[in-house]
């Protein structure tokens, strides 16, 4: 049984259709990538999952029980085990705590009161490689990467089954970052975590992911392992994301595909492919609807896929 | 040998703190000619934004100049009266900033902030009008005329920074200073806009000063790099140079660090261990030593000077010395 497991989820926020049938799953131990441009509805799918956000129709169930529009009675128990890393470190943070009582403050809301919280301030601190005298410090006297670090912290206080992290390496840089994905990949590790990370820098998703699934407008419209999807994306859009993806060398050769124009409204979503009218390789056949097939693991969402690179 | 337009000759910028003289930028000196594009590459802390406000002279209060020139055209800025500097910005020097959900006025129509940048101008409303349309067609806005009565909040991110761009090239300035332009973009709008400055820096032939720490942004775009650490230059040259023979540990650390570079998935991305230095109570020596697994003797003790290695590649470490392989 998966350990997280959304089916066709549908959230809109009146008349703006912001999630269109999600459907993914996540096992145990295994991180999970979701990749999309901004306004593809990634933040969303999360946020419903916690049930931060409404889901109208579909399901979420987590370690079989199903989530998704329960009461908070039933979730604050289940929050215990799934956690959640907010996009923005500094902001997700309340100035006016110490970083001592906010990465216990968990424990005090699960009304786990018989803690030492001192000494939990100490062991989560250690964990994520922070001194332990950052306990008296305030939100502000933290620089990003630290403030990342706090937020890892207080994820993985009442020891949760999954993460949930929105661009968690988002506004860092580029040693520090490798410093943050080094840490969740070794916390995984021996802590046993599944993650669903969002993220749009495909650079770091080769290397944090298992499997990946590329959103675009509400939808998934290709799924599979991180590394099939980089050997052999079959989704033109997918194909477009990839190229997208400046190098750190000058002599570079690219192979550019270029995205026509910016996302179609959520108001006035197109007929047939939604991506039809920015596909560089659309042909008569895109006027359809497209359907979601699986083969071999690999799911697509296009009715003229990309060839296969083979060997390549 | 192309005309320079921007020589920093020298810069050292201090901010006066309770805790004493931050030391922000310490004898900068780099210069950027007619019509090329350099890049600054460097992380959070490394001064970049100083040296930009620096430039403009949009400095807080508590900044000090301490030593140094910054000559535009042969002029020395830090020397102009402030009227000067006013007729200077946003004519001859613009700047797009890196936020483009704040740049804009949200209570005025992009039509209305395209007209006012154009206060100098003396043509009439309907020509500065067509002018700004002309402007948003040639940074791929579709349907200009009609856009200009639109508001901010009716664009996305991508054409917000696209109508940065277009206003700050309204002037056809001389040198254009983008400071992470494409930070607060997706990957795919990212590409847009290099290429977009790219054909743009073409067609007005103006010179651009690209800030950044996307490495990848950096080697696709610029001719020239100027690589900076904790206030002060450690290696200059050519995007080939820096980017295949990095002379300085910190450039090779960094470049070594982005993701980009690393085709197969690696279980532990290498890191750059440690913290920049305090810049109110700086460590003599050379700045990176603390976390520079080269460091010598004589890195405590020296401040390794910015030196010529060959035509047209600077660095600052002792590492390219001779006596230090003595």
């Amino acid at each position: 049984m998966s350990l997280l497991d959304v089916k066709n989820l549908h959230t809109s926020f009146g008349a703006v259709n912001v999630l269109a049938g999600v459907s993914f799953a996540v096992e145990p131990g295994e991180t999970y990538a979701l990749v999309g441009e901004s306004g593809s509805g990634k933040t969303t799918v999360i946020r419903a999952i916690a049930g931060l956000a409404p889901a109208q129709e579909g399901s979420v169930k987590f370690d079989g029980q199903e989530i998704r529009g329960a009461s908070e009675r039933v979730l604050r128990p289940l929050r215990k085990d799934i956690a959640m890393m907010f996009q923005d470190p500094v902001g997700s943070l309340s100035p006016r705590l110490t970083i001592g009582s906010l990465i216990t403050e968990p424990y005090r809301i699960q009304g786990m009161k018989d803690r030492d919280m001192h000494a939990e301030a100490k062991r989560l601190l250690a964990m994520v490689n922070l001194p332990t005298h950052f306990a008296d410090r305030y939100p502000y006297q933290l620089s990003g990467g630290q403030a990342r670090r706090v937020g890892v912290a207080r994820a993985l206080a009442l020891e949760p089954k999954l993460i949930l992290a929105d661009e968690p390496t988002a506004g860092l840089d580029v040693s520090v970052q490798g410093e943050l994905l080094n840490l969740l990949n070794d916390l995984r590790e021996r802590l046993g975590l599944a993650m669903v990370i969002i993220t749009h820098n495909l650079n770091v998703v080769r290397h944090v992911a298992d499997r990946m699934g590329i959103m675009y407008l509400g939808r998934l419209v290709e799924e599979g392992t991180t590394e099939a999807i980089f050997k052999d994306a079959r989704h033109p859009y997918t194909r477009c994301l990839l190229s997208a993806n400046p190098e750190p060398d000058p002599d570079a050769r690219l192979e550019r595909i270029a995205l026509k124009g910016e996302p179609p409204s959520l108001l006035n979503r197109p007929s047939g492919c939604e991506f039809r009218e920015r596909c560089p390789f659309a042909q008569d056949i895109c006027t359809q609807t497209p359907q979601w097939d699986v083969e071999e693991g690999h799911g697509l969402r296009c009715l003229a896929p990309m060839h296969t690179r083979g060997a390549a | 040998m192309t005309e320079t337009l921007l020589e920093i000759d020298r810069l050292s910028v201090d901010y006066e703190t309770a805790r004493g003289d931050l030391k922000a930028l310490r004898d900068i000196s780099f210069d950027v000619r007619k019509g090329e594009i350099v890049g600054i590459v460097g992380e959070s802390g490394c001064g970049k934004s100083t040296l930009i406000s620096s430039i403009l002279r949009l400095t807080a209060p508590n900044t000090r100049f301490r030593q140094g020139e910054v000559r535009f055209k042969g002029q020395d800025l830090l020397q102009a009266t402030e009227r000067q500097m006013r007729d200077l910005r946003g004519a001859d020097i613009s700047i797009v900033f890196q936020d483009p959900m704040q740049t804009h006025n949200p209570v005025l129509t992009i039509g209305q902030q395209m007209l006012d940048i154009q206060h100098r101008s003396k043509d009439s409303k309907a020509d500065k009008l067509a002018r700004a349309a002309k402007m948003l067609g040639a940074v791929g806005i579709p349907d200009p005329e009609a856009r200009l009565a639109q508001f901010p909040h009716e664009f996305s991110g991508g054409m917000r920074q696209r109508i940065a761009i277009a206003m700050a090239l309204m002037s056809e300035p001389d040198l254009l200073i983008a400071d992470e332009p494409t930070t607060a973009l997706d990957a795919t709008l990212e590409v847009q806009i290099i290429e977009r400055l790219q054909e743009l820096q073409q067609e007005f032939d103006c010179a651009i000063l690209f800030i950044s720490h996307h490495l990848g942004v950096i080697a696709e775009l610029c001719d020239r790099v100027v690589v900076m650490y904790a206030g002060a230059v450690i290696e200059s040259g050519d995007v080939r140079e820096i980017f295949h023979d990095p002379k300085h540990p910190y450039t090779r650390r960094l470049i070594d660090c982005d993701p980009g570079h690393i085709k197969e998935r690696a279980r532990v991305l290498p890191t750059i261990p440690g913290e920049v230095p305090d810049l109110a109570n700086l460590p003599g020596g050379c700045i990176f030593r603390d976390r520079c697994e080269q460091a010598m003797a004589r890195c405590a003790t020296d401040v390794p000077p910015l030196t010529q290695l060959k035509q047209g590649h600077h660095a600052a470490c002792w590492l390219n010395h001779e006596e230090a392989n003595t």
